[in-house]
C-alpha cells in the first residue's frame, strides 16, 4: 500500500517557465525599462512612441543574449519571433487605444443635456457648443436606420436561405456577388442612388433615399452572417421537419429561422452597425436640414455622421467640439451594438 | 364487448397507397421562386450601379475622351462668349489614389501578419479573446471617426516622423519634397487608410493560419521545430495566398475609403509623386469635393469617376475572393 503510493506519479510540465525563467525574463523587462528612460532622457529622442520603440530594440537585444547563452541562435531566433509578433499586435492596441482616449477625453467636454432635448434650428455650428443639440439628427439617423433594416434584412435573410436551404445551381454565382458587393465603397453607393432616383424621378433629397444608399451597404453584411447562422441549425432538425411530412416552406419557416432566432437578429445588429456611422453615401441622398423632419419621404434630414461632417467643416473650436461629442456619441451607440451583437452570439454558441 | 374484438369482414377496398413523388408542392414551388428571385437581389443591384452610372457618366467620358485619363486638369471655366468649357482628368487623382493604397499596404501588410500570427499561435487564450473583440471592433468603427483622429492626432505625430524621414531617407526620390511642407500628406492618409485596413487583413490572414493542417504543424514539431521554425517551414507557405488575397481586399478598402482620407489629405490637381509632401489626390476623396458647386456638366464627370472607381474596386474584390476562396480550399 505505501509502496503504490510512493509511485504516484506528480503531473510535471517541462515545457512550462520555471521560476528562474520567469526572474529572467522579469529582470530583462526591467533593465529594458530602465535603460530606455535613462536613454530617452539623455539622448535629443522624444515623445511616447520614443520611449515604445526604444525599450523593444533594448528588450530585443537584452533577451536575445540572456536566452542565447541557454539555447543558442535557434532559441534566439524563436524568441525574437515571439517578440516581434508581440510588437506588432502592441501598436494595433496602441492605435486603437489612441483613437479611443481621443473621442472620450474630447468628446465628453461637449456633453450635457440639452445635446438630446434641442435642435440646430435657431442656433449655427459655430456658436458656442452649449447652445443647440444634435435631436434632430438622432432622429434622422433612427430614420434612416429603421428604413435600411426593414429592406436589408429580408433581403439578406432570402439570399441566405437561397445559399443555405435551397443551395440552387447559381450558390456560387451569387456568394461570389455578395462578397464583391460588400466592396461596394460607399461613396459609389451614395452616387448610384443618386443617378438612378434623383436624376430620374421627382423624389429628391430624403430620408428614404439615404436608406436605400445604406441597404446596399448593410445587404451583403446581414447576408454572410446570416449564411453562417443557418450553416450553425443541425440537419437533423431540418431532416425531423421533412420527415414529419412538412413542406420545405414549412420546415425553414416553423423549424430553421426560429432556431436561428438570436443568430439572425445578431446579424442585423451587425448590419446596423456598419451602417450608423456611414458618412459619404448621406451626402448625396439626404442633404441637410436642422430640425426635426417627421416625414422621411420629403425634405432633408438631419443625421448624426452629417452632424459631425457639418462640425468638421465649419473648423471653428466650437463647431470642432460638436463633432467630437456627436462621434462619441455615435461611437457609443456602435459599441453598445457591438457589444449587444456579441452577448447574443456567445449565447447562440453555449445554447449549443 | 367481445364481437367488437372480432375481425372485421374485408371491406370492399382496401385505401389506395400514398402516392410517392419527388416533385415539389405548390407551396414550396412558390417557396423556392421567392427565395430564388430575391437571391439575385445582389446581381440586380450591382448591375444597376454599373449601368445607371455608366449612362449618367457618358456624357463626361464622350465630352473628354481618354483625356478623362490622361489629363490632371479638372475645371469649369467660360470662354469669351460665355460658353462652359470644361476640363476634367482624372489621371492626379488615380495616381494618388494608388500611391495612399500602396503607402497603406506597405504599413498594414506586415503589421496584420504580425497580429494574426501572435493572436493564432502565442497570445494566451484569454488575451486572444480580448484582442479578437478588439479587431472586430476596429472594423466596426466609422470611417468619420478614423477622419477626426487623423487630423487632430495623427497628423501633428505622422508630419515629425515625415520630417524625420525625409531628413535620414530624403536622397531616395519618392521621399524627397519640393519644398519643406509636410502637412495633409499622401503619407498622412496612408497611415490613417492602414489603421482602417489592419481589421480586414488580420480576420482573413487569421483564417488562414487557423487552417493549417495540423498533422504537417505537429510532423514540423516531431522533427524538432521551434516555434518559429514551425511557422516558417509549415505556417507561412501554406497561409501566403491568405495573406496575399487579405492585402487585395484590404487595397479595395482602400480604393473606396472616402470621408477619412478627405479629412487628413489636401486634394490638389496636380500629379504628385512625393508621398511626404503636402499634395495628393484621391478619386473618391475628390467626388464629394467638388460635389457642392458642382454644375450638370460636373455631376455628370463626377458621377463617371465614381463609376471609374466601381470598377477598380470591384475587379480589385473579384481577384482578392478569387486568391482567398483557393486558399481556403487548400486547406480541405
Amino acid at each position: 500500500m505505501s509502496n503504490s503510493q510512493s509511485t504516484q506519479v506528480q503531473p510535471i510540465r517541462p515545457w512550462a517557465a520555471s521560476t528562474s525563467d520567469r526572474a529572467i525574463t522579469g529582470a530583462s523587462v526591467l533593465v529594458s525599462a530602465l535603460l530606455t528612460y535613462i536613454l530617452v532622457a539623455t539622448t535629443p529622442l522624444k515623445g511616447k512612441l520614443a520611449y515604445f520603440f526604444v525599450f523593444f530594440l533594448i528588450w530585443f537585444i537584452i533577451d536575445s543574449i540572456l536566452i542565447s547563452r541557454r539555447y543558442g541562435s535557434k532559441g534566439v531566433r524563436d524568441a525574437l519571433a515571439a517578440k516581434v509578433t508581440l510588437f506588432g499586435g502592441v501598436i494595433v492596441m496602441l492605435a486603437v487605444a489612441s483613437i479611443l482616449w481621443a473621442t472620450i477625453s474630447k468628446g465628453v467636454k461637449g456633453l450635457h443635456l440639452s445635446l438630446f432635448t434641442q435642435t440646430m434650428r435657431t442656433t449655427s455650428f459655430t456658436d458656442p457648443f452649449s447652445n443647440g443639440g444634435m435631436l434632430h439628427s438622432i432622429i434622422g439617423t433612427l430614420y434612416l436606420i429603421l428604413i435600411a433594416v426593414l429592406i436589408s434584412v429580408p433581403m439578406g435573410i432570402l439570399t441566405a436561405i437561397y445559399l443555405t436551404e435551397i443551395k440552387g445551381r447559381a450558390a456560387g454565382l451569387i456568394r461570389f456577388l455578395v462578397q464583391a458587393m460588400s466592396g461596394v465603397p460607399s461613396v459609389v453607393a451614395g452616387l448610384f442612388i443618386y443617378a438612378a432616383i434623383i436624376l430620374n424621378t421627382p423624389l429628391r433629397n430624403s430620408a428614404f433615399l439615404g436608406g436605400l444608399a445604406l441597404t446596399i451597404l448593410m445587404v451583403p453584411t446581414v447576408t454572410r452572417t446570416a449564411e453562417e447562422v443557418l450553416n450553425l441549425v443541425p440537419r437533423d432538425l431540418r431532416e425531423a421537419g421533412l420527415a414529419m411530412g412538412a413542406t420545405q416552406w414549412k420546415t425553414v419557416a416553423l423549424v430553421v429561422l426560429p432556431a436561428a432566432r438570436s443568430g439572425l437578429i445578431t446579424a442585423t445588429v451587425l448590419g446596423v452597425a456598419r451602417v450608423a456611422g456611414e458618412t459619404a453615401p448621406l451626402l448625396f441622398t439626404v442633404g441637410v436640414f436642422d430640425a426635426i423632419n417627421p416625414n422621411p419621404f420629403k425634405g432633408g434630414s438631419g443625421t448624426i455622421p452629417t452632424y459631425i461632417w457639418a462640425g468638421l467643416t465649419a473648423g471653428t473650436s466650437d463647431s470642432v467640439q460638436r463633432a467630437w461629442t456627436a462621434i462619441l456619441v455615435l461611437l457609443m451607440v456602435v459599441l453598445i451594438l457591438f457589444t449587444l451583437a456579441r452577448t447574443l452570439g456567445n449565447k447562440r454558441m453555449k445554447a449549443k | 364487448m367481445s364481437s367488437t374484438f372480432a375481425p372485421s369482414a374485408p371491406t370492399a377496398s382496401a385505401p389506395d397507397p400514398r402516392k410517392l413523388t419527388t416533385k415539389h408542392r405548390v407551396s414550396d414551388r412558390i417557396f423556392r421562386a421567392v427565395v430564388t428571385a430575391f437571391s439575385f437581389s445582389a446581381l440586380i443591384i450591382l448591375a444597376l450601379i454599373g449601368i445607371f452610372l455608366l449612362t449618367k457618366g457618358l456624357s463626361a467620358f464622350k465630352e473628354q475622351g481618354l483625356h478623362f485619363f490622361t489629363s490632371s486638369t479638372w475645371s469649369v471655366t467660360q470662354d469669351a462668349n460665355g460658353k462652359d468649357v470644361n476640363h476634367f482628368g482624372l489621371a492626379a487623382m488615380l495616381l494618388g489614389t494608388v500611391l495612399i493604397a500602396a503607402v497603406a499596404l506597405f504599413i498594414a501588410v506586415p503589421l496584420s501578419v504580425l497580429t494574426a500570427l501572435f493572436l493564432t499561435f502565442y497570445a494566451p487564450e484569454r488575451i486572444r479573446t480580448l484582442l479578437v473583440s478588439v479587431v472586430d471592433l476596429m472594423a466596426a468603427f466609422p470611417s468619420i471617426l478614423y477622419g477626426l483622429w487623423g487630423f487632430f492626432i495623427l497628423g501633428p505625430m505622422a508630419e515629425y516622423w515625415a520630417k524625420l524621414i525625409n531628413k535620414y531617407l530624403g536622397w531616395i526620390p519618392f521621399l524627397s519634397v519640393p519644398q519643406p511642407s509636410f502637412t495633409r500628406s499622401p503619407f498622412i492618409a496612408g497611415i490613417v487608410l492602414a489603421v482602417m485596413i489592419v481589421p480586414i487583413i488580420t480576420s482573413v490572414s487569421r483564417e488562414v493560419f487557423s487552417q493549417t493542417p495540423l498533422d504537417r504543424v505537429q510532423a514540423a514539431y516531431a522533427l524538432g521545430a521551434s516555434k518559429w521554425g514551425m511557422i516558417k517551414a509549415v505556417v507561412l507557405p501554406f497561409g501566403s495566398s491568405g495573406i496575399v488575397g487579405g492585402a487585395m481586399l484590404g487595397l479595395g478598402r482602400a480604393f473606396g475609403e472616402t470621408v477619412a482620407v478627405y479629412s487628413v489629405l489636401n486634394i490638389v490637381f496636380r500629379p504628385n509623386w512625393h508621398i511626404l509632401f503636402t499634395q495628393g489626390g484621391n478619386v473618391a476623396s475628390m467626388i464629394i469635393g467638388q460635389w457642392g458647386e458642382a454644375g450638370k456638366a460636373e455631376i455628370s464627370a463626377l458621377l463617371a469617376a465614381g463609376l471609374v472607381l466601381f470598377v477598380l474596386t470591384l475587379l480589385v474584390n473579384f481577384a482578392a475572393d478569387f486568391v482567398v476562396n483557393r486558399a481556403v480550399k487548400s486547406g480541405r
